[in-house]
């Protein structure tokens, strides 16, 4: 390269190979990718070593012990002041609450996806497919307050007696209680505020699923509904799943809203109409007034479990839903 | 003005898939240079090597020597600098859509820091006259996103990018293959033009489009190069049987 260089080519060949350049950036970008490794330790190793007197004295007996009270004669779970120490009617109640009310949501979200995705006018499309999404940022103190002075009052004048006439007899709807919180009641407002992410998330897979696919559906001669059933939804069941699993993550950790609404009794009932407490609800309530060592380390374990649970659920959803939308165009229709 | 390029033992894998198989051939300065062969000999990985692009996939290697002029891209220098001395059009125009067209040609100078006005303003005058592009779009150089052109416009604002920065190499990709014959036409009248003051690669599947437009052709035939010559002898007494069933349009 011994020819004279014009002037651009003197100044580019003057910055040398910004080899340096490259490295401090690259540490960078590592530096800020290891941060979120290193707060979810930092969560990790807090909450381990805070409950670290339940996880001693009670080991896994925490989420299985009931104790016997000798006053009232009844099986008692949790009692901070006599010493009861077991998790087993919060796991019992965040399971309770979040399965039923993915029982509610999903059949309403995938109603909602398929209408927005497949049957919907061009106008409205982009209205509704904003508005459900919407629903997702409202902060879960409206929609616990919402169920309080709304939902719950309905509930309880005119859904419940149904319930109790109509499916007394399982056994899982009778034994109404005067307030109309219960497990029920949280259920129907978690339904409520998982379902944008699941239809959302649903819309976003059903998209992904080529036209070639409807297209050769309705030329086998498939109506509407067999070509979405069979070209569509078969194509992104995986998916679906993944958003459904991923709704019941965001329900097994929702606090606020199911605090409001469970009733917030440490017990075990059959009935879907009678208060609970779930996991995030009594860390909620009684960490403020936690006094003895016992009672703030067994909260924290309770925690820590929720943490790993919800860790774990959300993995699993996202990696259902990638393997469906990996690489596919959010807008290819 | 360009620098030759000399290639030695040139061999790349993608994954385990031996793309490349022992690369050698010297590649004139301030000429055309046309690379022809089947779909999937090679010819793209090699002419990706030659800027070091090959190695942005991550499941790809090379090994061998690449030298411009007196530096071994392999061994003297990083691939920024690299690439800031060799530009690329690629097979599709790839033009920027969120910046105008004016913007389109400066990205390369600004990216690189420079700022002085005025000569930026010249240089883009001129990169887009040597493109052949300047009366289409001299009223609208900051108006319109580089998007809004035609695809053989779109094409020929990435030529112009490519040249802002005064490279030493100019490599293309089928810059060609996706564009229609008027714009084709252009393409090549450029081509024929700049390789005076440019070291033009060029890779093709139209083998009209080699004989106009190089003087020196290479014919790759999976991951190997069978023969390299003078245009001239290539297409008309070819020394390598495969070379002449290629070209006589035998297979292929």
């Amino acid at each position: 390269m011994a020819q004279e260089h014009s002037a651009i080519r003197r100044y580019l060949l003057a910055r040398g190979n910004s080899a340096i350049a490259d490295r401090v950036f690259k540490s960078l970008m590592v530096l800020c990718a290891l941060s979120i490794f290193a707060i979810v330790v930092l969560i990790v190793t807090e909450l381990v070593q805070r409950s670290q007197l339940t996880l001693h004295t009670f080991g896994f007996q925490f989420f299985w012990k009931s104790y016997f009270d000798p006053t009232t004669g009844l099986p008692a779970y949790w009692d901070p002041v006599n010493g009861y120490f077991s998790a087993l009617p919060f796991v019992y109640g965040t399971l309770v609450s979040s399965l039923l009310s993915l029982l509610l949501a999903v059949p309403l979200a995938v109603g909602v996806a398929v209408f927005l995705t497949e049957m919907c006018p061009g106008f409205l499309r982009a209205p509704l497919a904003f508005l459900t999404e919407l629903l997702a940022a409202i902060p879960s103190i409206i929609y616990g307050l919402w169920a309080v002075f709304v939902l719950v009052p309905l509930l309880r004048e005119y859904v419940n007696p149904l319930l109790v006439s109509g499916l007394g007899w399982t056994g899982l709807f009778n034994d109404q209680n005067p307030t109309g919180l219960g497990y029920f009641a949280s259920a129907v407002i978690l339904a409520v505020m998982i379902l944008p992410i699941i239809s959302s998330l649903t819309r976003e897979v059903m998209t992904a699923v080529p036209h070639s696919q409807r297209e050769a559906v309705l030329a086998l001669g498939a109506t509407r509904w067999e070509m979405i059933r069979m070209g569509v939804l078969r194509n992104a069941r995986v998916g679906i799943v993944g958003a459904i699993i991923l709704g019941l993550g965001r329900a097994l950790g929702e606090t606020m809203a199911v605090t409001m609404v469970i009733g917030n009794t440490p017990q075990i009932k059959r009935s879907m109409l009678a208060t609970g407490s779930s996991m995030a609800s009594v860390i909620a309530n009684e960490f403020t007034e936690a006094v003895s060592d016992m009672h703030l380390s067994a909260l924290i374990e309770i925690g820590l479990a929720l943490f790993i649970v919800t860790i774990i659920v959300n993995a699993i959803a996202r990696l259902l839903v990638w393997a469906v939308t990996r690489g596919a165009p959010v807008t290819q229709r | 003005m360009g620098v030759g390029i000399e290639v030695t033992n040139l061999n790349a894998w993608y994954g385990a898939n031996h793309t490349l198989q022992d690369i050698n051939l010297n590649i004139p300065a301030n000429h055309a240079t046309a690379l022809i062969g089947p779909s999937g000999c090679g010819k793209s990985t090699f002419v990706r090597c030659l800027n070091r692009m090959h190695e942005t996939n991550p499941i790809a290697r090379v090994t061998g020597t690449v030298r411009m002029g007196d530096l071994d891209i392999y061994q003297d220098t990083t691939p920024v600098e690299i690439r800031r001395r060799v530009g690329m059009v690629f097979q599709r125009p790839n033009p920027f859509p969120t910046m105008s067209i004016y913007d389109n040609v400066a990205a390369g100078l600004k990216l690189n820091g420079y700022s002085n006005r005025r000569a930026l303003d010249e240089i883009v005058e001129k990169s887009l006259k040597n493109s052949a592009l300047w009366d289409e779009v001299k009223d609208d150089l900051k108006k319109k996103s580089g998007a809004s052109l035609s695809g053989g416009q779109q094409q020929r604002l990435c030529i112009a990018r490519a040249l802002a920065v005064d490279p030493e190499v100019l490599l293309m990709d089928e810059p060609a293959s996706a564009l229609d014959p008027v714009s084709t036409s252009k393409i090549e009248d450029l081509i024929f033009q700049l390789k005076s003051q440019y070291t033009i690669v060029i890779v093709t599947h139209n083998m009209q489009q080699a004989a106009r437009v190089a003087e020196k052709t290479g014919f790759f035939l999976n991951g190997r190069m069978v023969e390299f010559d003078s245009t001239h002898k290539i297409f008309t007494n070819p020394s390598d049987k495969r070379t002449e069933d290629y070209i006589t349009g035998r297979f292929g």
